[in-house]
């Protein structure tokens, strides 16, 4: 490792133990908003795993999300909690590896439109199936607290970031990274394109999957329409673009900008959130193409810091 | 006598009802320059094509240092030992010069990683005249230095055959010069290249052999002089009045 390596550590440890002392010194109120945001980490760095170097943009994160709450849904009364996380990640890596191996041939708006119509397929199937049995939604109850939910989503928050941060220095991150720039020249360069999407396409359903297992006792009560509602794969993507996919720390820039803008407007015009999710896109369409992360880079190229 | 690495059997490839290439056949001998040529639509680029694993022939065999090629995917052809450039010359905008040059390295015949992956590239960088613009982004190079990062990021991964697709094509004179010197210098160092040109400046100085292509057919093979004083290859870029 060289020394920007040990910097970097170094201050995302720091970080990260600033994250994970929230509870101690943040009010509930904060601990709540921690939670949320926490969750739109993990969902966003780990979406911009995949997408930031395929350019794949995927709406599928509902669909592995639901999932995962609807694992600890059915899971919580026979198995012990922490068993829930890693059973949703495997379940949401094997739907994933599914999905990729029949739509990653999709390029483009093709790709999209299925991943969004994924989350639809599975809530309809999910509430067919509790319709068959006589089931609605169902309860969770337990005695997990949101300190502890938010502590899990920390911990998979770190899992992530390191996860991130193996893959780019791998050949696989640079495999993703040619695919995304030109797939002709990827395969001609001897890249198994298929296999190399796959793979990675995993991660971020398995991280999907598991964050619904851990965010399911917040919800008390679940149900397909709320557990697979399509604006989260929404906000998922509007936040890792907002903050940028080129680094591994740009989705975290537009996390926490966005959330509690979104909050805010929640709170003073409950109807308008839609409209805030429609701006932050136009926003980066014209104004930030590659997110904070690119506006980050551009103004170091013009003050003169070396890049 | 030289050791025949690549040999196409009996290619033929139908497009629908159209014969791209039409029961082809030829070696290739392992240290030379092989020559495709042939007016536009003669079925070069398909031929190409098929030996770098891009669509598989409908019918024939396509084999290198024994192993068949033909209905194999491009990376699989890639890893056996096939190199390519792209007729439309095609770079990883995104990524850093030595990054496109890595690409080519880190995942073909011969594989290299890390360090050894760079120092590879360098040498290859350096060895192609593009140290000096090596810090540039790709999209301000100028056009022959994309095409020898391209061409540096197939020689990466040590093909056995190279395919040059039009390599030389769109060059001014001073660079043409320096194309065909670079391309020279890449035989006598002992590279197996096949070569899909227009240039027939070119073809005379670089080739070893030639083939010939017209409709989807071979019509002659030989050296440059003998094939393009072949009565049948003049006919087929000239027409019949001016044979």
């Amino acid at each position: 490792m060289s020394g920007t390596d040990w910097r970097n550590l170094a201050i995302s440890a720091a970080l990260l133990g600033l994250a994970a002392l929230l509870p101690v010194y943040g009010s509930p109120y904060w601990l709540t908003m921690g939670t949320t945001m926490a969750m739109f980490v993990v969902l966003a760095t780990s979406w911009a795993l995949f997408s930031g170097p395929t350019h794949y943009i995927s709406l599928a994160t509902a669909a592995f999300f639901g999932i995962g709450t609807f694992v600890t849904g059915l899971g919580f009364q026979s198995l012990p909690f922490w068993v829930l996380p890693p059973l949703a990640a495997i379940i949401g890596a094997g739907l994933a590896a599914l999905v990729g191996l029949v739509t990653l041939r999709l390029s483009g708006v093709y790709f999209v439109i299925f991943t969004l119509g994924l989350a639809e397929m599975v809530r309809q199937v999910v509430t067919w199936v509790q319709n068959q049995t006589g089931h609605r939604g169902m309860y969770v109850l337990t005695s997990i607290t949101e300190r502890e939910i938010y502590w899990m989503l920390v911990g998979l928050g770190a899992l992530v970031f390191l996860a991130g941060w193996l893959i780019g220095r791998s050949r696989l991150g640079f495999a993703l990274r040619i695919i995304g720039n030109d797939e002709t020249v990827a395969k001609h360069a001897g890249i198994d394109t298929a296999l190399a999407k796959v793979a990675l396409f995993m991660v971020p359903g398995a991280v999907a999957a598991a964050t619904g297992a851990i965010l399911a006792p917040r919800y008390i009560y679940i149900e397909p329409a709320t557990a697979f509602a399509p604006l989260l794969s929404f906000q998922v993507v509007i936040m890792a673009l907002l903050g940028g996919t080129g680094r591994l720390w740009g989705p975290i820039a537009g996390v926490i900008p966005f959330s509690l803008l979104w909050e805010a407007i929640t709170r003073q015009a409950p109807n308008q959130t839609l409209l805030l999710l429609g701006i932050a896109f136009l926003v980066i369409v014209y104004l930030l193409p590659g997110g904070f992360v690119g506006l980050w880079d551009r103004l170091r190229r013009r003050f003169g810091g070396h890049s | 006598m030289s050791r025949t690495v690549l040999q196409v059997r009996n290619v033929t490839k139908r497009f629908g009802g159209l014969v791209a290439v039409n029961d082809v056949s030829f070696d290739v001998t392992e240290h030379s320059v092989m020559g495709l040529i042939g007016p536009n639509g003669s079925g070069k680029s398909t031929m190409i094509n098929m030996i770098s694993g891009s669509f598989a022939p409908t019918s024939g065999s396509i084999r290198l240092e024994g192993h068949e090629l033909a209905g194999k995917p491009a990376h699989k052809v890639a890893r056996l030992g096939v190199g390519r450039t792209f007729q439309l010359v095609r770079l990883l905008p995104e990524l850093s010069v030595l990054d496109n040059v890595i690409a080519g390295a880190a995942f073909g015949h011969r594989r290299r990683w890390g360090a050894e992956a760079k120092a590879h590239a360098l040498t290859l960088i350096e060895r192609l005249g593009l140290s000096a613009v090596m810090g540039m982004p790709v999209s301000a190079l100028t056009y022959i230095d994309t095409k020898r990062v391209e061409l540096a990021r197939a020689l990466a991964g040590e093909p056995e055959v190279l395919l040059l697709d039009e390599w030389l094509a769109g060059l001014n004179p001073t660079e043409l010069g320096t194309g065909i010197a670079l391309i020279r210098s890449l035989r006598d160092e002992g590279r197996t290249i096949i070569l899909v040109e227009h240039v027939m400046d070119a073809i005379r100085s670089l080739c070893d052999r030639c083939v010939v292509m017209s409709s989807g057919a071979k019509i002659a093979e030989g050296s440059p002089a003998e094939v393009l004083s072949d009565p049948e290859v003049i006919r087929a870029y000239l027409g019949d009045d001016d044979a």
